[in-house]
């Protein structure tokens, strides 16, 4: 099973990326923009088809390795073709 | 005394801490591979500067799950001293030996210069012995993702514990009070137990006058001696 696990810095913590690319926006007249943040995507295949043993495998390894609960948030979406 | 250096792929730091051991001790420390499953017993284990993994996934992210680490963390389970330098600093927090994280510079800029730092020793801790409170070093730092960050109520227990060994200070001739955004100025945390220090600052770089000053020498000489 496919899956993408999206990551994204947590409100409050310094995103000077998104920060860049926002001032960046304003600056070329896309006045209306705000809230700009930058995350990053992962991309991962489960050797499985329990739907339910592959979604609790990632959860692990996001909570282990993948993502610092410290400073990031993330999301697990099940990729489109297995949908 | 003992000391084990770990290199990791990227690691570009631990021949400068070796030669910094080998000048204070006499003796030159081991320096292990992270692929190992075994560290000599030792005194002081030291995780090293450098780009681990190219700072991949996040800085240090990668290296704190190599298989040494598991050794590292029982060294530090049974009261073992731990010294993280830098990017092992951003190891030893993605290992959870120390709270908090280490995000990108508030500047944006890659910082490399010389800092004064203030010695905050509320804890008993091997490298805080020497000094007294309040007392100014001044170390090198070379760092792009050393913005200092926990969220408050962590960063609240954190300073009512007395873990904040360094911060970044104002020396006399102006050098700016705080390089990279770390919230209260924190430049170095201990774990509770005040045996795992981890620093942004580079204290082997500073263990010649030729190379700018010898307090890097009395913080790493200061702490073998405690330890030995």
């Amino acid at each position: 099973m496919k899956f993408k696990i999206n990551i994204f810095l947590k409100k409050g913590v310094l995103d000077p990326e998104g920060k860049a690319i926002e001032n960046a926006l304003l600056n070329n007249g896309y006045n209306k923009v705000n809230d700009v943040r930058v995350g990053k995507t992962i991309s991962l295949n489960i050797k499985s088809d329990i739907k339910s043993d592959a979604l609790e495998q990632v959860t692990l390894m996001c909570k282990e390795m993948l993502v610092n609960n410290v400073i990031e948030d993330f999301e697990i979406v099940p990729s489109e073709e297995d949908k | 005394m003992r000391v084990t250096i770990i290199t990791f792929p990227g690691s570009n730091c631990d021949r400068d801490v070796s030669v910094a051991i080998k000048k204070i001790t006499g003796k030159n420390p081991s320096n292990i591979w992270h692929q190992e499953n075994e560290v000599p017993n030792c005194d002081l284990i030291i995780l090293p500067g450098g780009f681990s993994y190219g700072d991949y996934l996040r800085c240090g992210a990668v290296a704190a799950h190599s298989p040494v680490m598991k050794e590292v963390k029982n060294h530090a389970a049974r009261g073992g001293a731990v010294l993280g330098i830098c990017n092992g600093f951003q190891i030893l927090l993605e290992a959870k030996l120390l709270e908090g994280a280490l995000i990108r510079n508030s500047g944006l800029k890659f910082v490399c210069k010389r800092v004064a730092l203030k010695i905050n020793k509320q804890i008993n801790s091997p490298f805080l012995h020497h000094f007294k409170q309040n007392d100014i070093i001044h170390l090198p730092i070379a760092h792009n993702e050393g913005n200092y960050f926990a969220d408050s109520e962590t960063l609240k227990q954190i300073e009512d514990k007395g873990l904040v060994a360094l911060r970044y200070h104002t020396s006399s001739d102006g050098n700016s009070f705080n390089p990279n955004g770390s919230v209260n100025n924190i430049a170095a945390i201990l774990s509770d137990n005040g045996k795992v220090l981890g620093m942004m600052p580079h204290p082997e770089r500073y263990v010649d006058n030729e190379l700018g000053g010898l307090d890097g020498f009395e913080f790493l000489k200061s702490t073998l001696e405690q330890l030995s």
